[in-house]
């Protein structure tokens, strides 16, 4: 029978910080600017350039590692991390190694009901490499495009305390998470800014020491990090089992095959020389500086969870749903905001919360993704509490609401600029819908002695009449209850 | 006086002709390109003239004038800088064939501070390649050659601006010094040199070789020369994060005043062991001199300074093998293609380095190595460290340091070149005071019996350039040493 083995995996993830400068120079980070437009004498490594810290991406990093619960260094220190290849303007990278600004923090996960504390190392600053494009047409040369070479980056190095695939996806999920909600992160996989490394190894179920690891490179979705820490431990069990022994190499995931490839072998691995970074001195940070970052930490998505539940009354889905990422989270509570102090009608916060939960989970979220907008939602926060303030009152139905949305959405107009214009509005006023009954009633004498003579059914005729006369804008409810008063009273 | 003899005048003295509306820029700049082109051949001092360019601001200079708008310190005055300096559109060598054809994008920090001076850069300098060098012979445009005697060296890496500025072909000059780049050619070619402390000209656009020591300093006539340069020069730059951002003080008040009281620290161990006599003699009679003006000697010890170059040629050459990574081929400088990228590498850098710098490049990578970083890298960390302590230590003692700033005069072309180490011992006395980043001149104390000149090495506390410049300028009044001049060049 073949042994047992547990995975333990550990994971490095780069993720690039929100600063509007790069790293070491003023250049813009913005993405997607024509090549080699962002750049200039520091971040092109041009002879005599010389780099000075962005004191913005320090603030973050700080912010960051506040957030994870890490110790933050007074004195840290940059180093240069030497070897060549066309994507690294100076060929060294300017990173952290001895004394990293950050360290000591953890992340709490749970999957499948079992919680687990995953440490965290450290997470140090560093300058992004450059892009090699590879174009057609450009006869099989390589070209590089600096823009993004000094981006700066925040490496989060974890412990080796996950045990399966889906851990490590959950660990991923919530770090994404909470450096989004901390500001300092977009959470964008596609375009790169969050990206990961995971260390693999196996040891006999039961087993203290580690066994041989294997990095494993370029893994950009969730899907992809399940994946190929599967196919990898799959690897190393069948590895182990047939008697053999797993080498300490760097493989690289290939998505179109499903599997993984040896990149570099331990023969391979590259001495980085790492030394103090002679243009930069110590890292120094304040207390003062720490205080300030936690000062402006926001609340993290476990914190806004709980209050979801607490406060607003919401249940744990709806409150995950809302907290999945801060651009939704930040507009519901705007919102809920808004409509607290917009609806004529009082509210509770439960009411509120509730109302535009529900509005946001199906209205808005089915627009977006119909429309494929992302996350940008096309009605504020603020118009959207005034169109659930006006169903509230009743202005109009909550059927009616959903096409006065796609509207608002669709043309920019205000939800009552949208309701007048298509005379939407429903009929609320107790004289007119009054009026209509007592017309009715006149003209169908015959129906009415039905009713009064025990044919309850017949309501529904009158209501239906009622409805094509006002071209279903009467309020329901206020047209049954004039037609009771007129055919019992 | 005579327009013929212009040239021999200081800076200071040539831009307050100029200020006073006595002569033109645009003429001083003529009579200099004149002396280069008359020259430079003899010298090799000059890798790049620009005559148009220097002209342009000459013109420049001369029409703020006529318009009475206030001058710069320099107003007008020919001057050059060392082919390590960037300059926007001028050719920017460090005199490898690596950068032969490079054209810098943008002005250094100090060229900007220059241009701003009203001085008027004509040209860029000769050095040895990377500034790694003590003869000047480590150039791939061929070496520069002493004015006071045509075969020997200029010293190194400031060959170039010490030997233009000692024949006068240009009135004074920016280098840069890592270990005693500018101190020791300024010793054997008869002139001033300023060295900083670390940190206090701001290194922004000076091509880097050992990032922790390089500083970019002047090489004049004389002392005043020196602080009108360094004043100039001086202070906080936000792109450099080394620079300090302290006030610059005036250098040039402290010209005229009294010595009285000072205390020299002699290091006696230091210059007697492997010391030229007739350098040692002279540094005696410089002791006189400073006795005689009031100083008090001290004596003093600094233990570790003896490891100085042991501690240097790890820590500039690990530097330098990361500095100069970026030299491959991709963005800019020579490219020789090779079969794939890492031979593109491979090929562009050996031809595009000479011996020296991929003999620097090897022991850094080397000391930087798995393995051997605790042993060398860090090691020679600490005991900088010590060396920075002995320094902090002698100065409880003394107010300056004074020792020969070279071991020797001049010596011959070929005379040390098959001999790294003996090479590197040229520097045996400028090399500490760089690890500590204190600051230190070079001032002529005297000539050789052939007649070569000689030169002692002040060095001060850090930030105390002011004190070099007063110690200094003391010693220039009661000597003539400033005063001779290579004969060859006289000829007019």
């Amino acid at each position: 029978m073949a042994r047992t083995y547990e995975p333990v995996i550990g994971l490095e993830v780069h993720a690039q910080l929100l600063t509007r400068s790069k790293m070491f120079c003023g250049c813009s980070t913005e993405f997607g600017a024509p090549p080699n437009t962002h750049v200039c004498p520091v971040c092109l490594g041009l002879p005599g350039a010389l780099p000075v810290p962005n004191g913005g991406a320090v603030e973050m990093a700080i912010r960051a590692a506040l957030a994870l619960g890490c110790t933050v260094r007074n004195r840290s220190r940059f180093a240069r991390k030497n070897y060549f290849y066309p994507d690294l303007a100076k060929n060294y990278q300017i990173s952290q190694y001895e004394l990293p600004l950050n360290e000591h923090g953890r992340l709490e996960i749970e999957v499948d009901g079992v919680k687990r504390r995953v440490g965290i190392v450290r997470i140090h600053l560093e300058e992004d490499a450059a892009k090699n494009l590879h174009p057609v047409g450009a006869g099989g040369d390589t070209l590089v495009d600096f823009n993004r070479g000094g981006t700066p980056l925040m490496e989060i190095v974890s412990d080796p305390d996950m045990r399966s695939a889906a851990e490590a996806e959950e660990y991923l999920r919530k770090l994404r998470e909470i450096l989004m909600f901390a500001g300092v992160n977009d959470g964008n996989l596609e375009e790169g800014s969050f990206r990961c490394d995971a260390n693999v190894s196996l040891r006999p179920t039961g087993q203290k020491q580690l066994g041989t690891r294997v990095e494993l490179k370029n893994i950009n979705s969730f899907r992809f990090v399940r994946k190929a820490i599967e196919y990898e431990v799959m690897r190393q069990q069948s590895v182990l089992d047939s008697g053999g022994i797993v080498e300490q190499e760097t493989r690289a995931w290939n998505v179109e095959q499903s599997r993984s490839f040896t990149m570099r072998s331990k023969e391979e691995a590259m001495d980085y020389r790492y030394f103090p970074d002679p243009d930069l001195p110590e890292l120094v940070v304040s207390d003062e500086m720490i205080a300030r970052a936690r000062a402006q930490l926001a609340e993290l998505p476990a914190e806004k969870r709980a209050r979801y539940r607490s406060a607003l009354g919401l249940t744990e889905y709806d409150a995950s749903v809302l907290t999945s990422h801060p651009a939704i989270s930040s507009y519901f509570e705007s919102c809920t905001n808004e409509l607290l102090k917009a609806c004529e009608k009082p509210l509770s916060p439960q009411q509120a919360g509730k109302r535009c939960a529900n509005f946001i989970q199906s209205e808005v979220m089915r627009y977006l993704k119909t429309e494929g907008l992302g996350l940008q939602v096309p009605v504020t926060a603020s118009r959207l509490a005034e169109l659930i303030a006006i169903v509230e009152i009743g202005a109009i139905s909550g059927k009616m609401a959903k096409e006065v949305f796609a509207q608002m959405a669709a043309t920019g107009k205000a939800a009552k600029k949208v309701v007048e214009q298509k005379g939407l509005s429903q009929i609320s006023d107790a004289s007119v819908i009054d009026g209509e009954v007592e017309r009715l009633i006149q003209a169908h004498p015959e129906q009415v002695e039905q009713y009064r003579s025990g044919n309850k059914k017949v309501l529904g005729f009158f209501v239906g009449q009622v409805m094509k006369a006002t071209k279903g804008s009467a309020n329901p409810k206020m047209v049954n209850e004039a037609l009771r008063k007129y055919l019992e009273g | 006086m005579t327009e013929g003899r212009l040239h021999t005048r200081t800076l200071v003295a040539l831009s307050s002709l100029v200020a006073s509306g006595e002569i033109s820029s645009i003429e001083l700049t003529r009579l200099f390109l004149d002396r280069i082109g008359r020259f430079n051949g003899r010298l090799n001092a000059f890798l790049t003239v620009d005559p148009e360019y220097a002209l342009a601001q000459a013109a420049a200079i001369d029409r703020s004038k006529q318009k009475r708008e206030a001058l710069g310190p320099l107003s007008g005055v020919p001057i050059a800088v060392k082919d390590n300096i960037c300059t926007r559109g001028i050719r920017t060598t460090c005199a490898s064939r690596i950068l032969e054809n490079y054209i810098p994008p943008y002005d250094a920090h100090v060229v900007q501070r220059l241009r701003k001076a009203g001085a008027v850069i004509v040209g860029k300098l000769n050095m040895d390649e990377f500034a790694m060098g003590s003869s000047n012979e480590n150039s791939a445009f061929g070496p520069v050659r002493n004015p006071w005697s045509l075969e020997r060296t200029p010293g190194g890496s400031s060959g170039g601006p010490a030997a233009a500025t000692a024949s006068s072909l240009v009135a004074a000059a920016l280098g840069s010094d890592t270990g005693g780049s500018v101190r020791q050619p300024a010793s054997f070619c008869g002139i001033t040199a300023l060295k900083p402390t670390y940190g206090r000209v701001s290194r922004y656009g000076l091509v880097a070789f050992a990032s922790s020591l390089d500083q970019i300093a002047p090489i004049t006539r004389d002392i005043r020369d020196a602080a009108r340069l360094l004043g100039v020069i001086a202070g906080h730059d936000s792109r450099d994060a080394t620079s300090y951002p302290g006030e610059v003080e005036n250098y040039e008040v402290e010209c005229g005043k009294a010595i009285k009281g000072m205390r020299v620290g002699v290091v006696r161990d230091a210059f007697e062991k492997g010391c030229d006599e007739d350098v040692a003699s002279a540094i005696d009679k410089a002791l006189e001199t400073f006795k005689q003006l009031g100083c008090e000697l001290v004596e003093v010890s600094l233990p570790h300074i003896s490891y100085g170059v042991s501690v240097y040629y790890i820590v500039a050459p690990a530097e330098a093998s990361s500095n100069l990574a970026r030299f491959d081929s991709v963005r800019y400088g020579l490219r020789v293609l090779g079969e794939d990228l890492f031979d593109t590498y491979a090929k562009t850098r050996a031809q595009g380095f000479g011996a020296e710098v991929k003999r620097r490049i090897m022991l850094g990578t080397y000391a930087l190595s798995a393995g051997y970083y605790d042993a060398f890298y860090l090691r020679a960390q600490k005991v900088r460290t010590l060396i920075w302590n002995d320094y902090a230590e002698a100065f409880k003692r003394c107010d300056v340091l004074l020792t020969p700033t070279a071991p020797t005069p001049a010596f011959k072309l070929g005379e040390k070149t098959g001999d790294p180490l003996a090479m590197y011992l040229q520097d045996i006395f400028t090399l500490p005071p760089s690890l500590a980043g204190i600051p230190a001149v070079s001032a002529p104390c005297g000539f050789s019996s052939s007649g070569l000149p000689i030169g002692m090495q002040l060095c001060a506390p850090a930030f105390h350039e002011g004190r070099l410049v007063r110690i200094t300028h003391a010693f220039e009044q009661s000597t003539d040493f400033i005063n001779r001049r290579p004969a060859a060049f006289e000829l007019d």
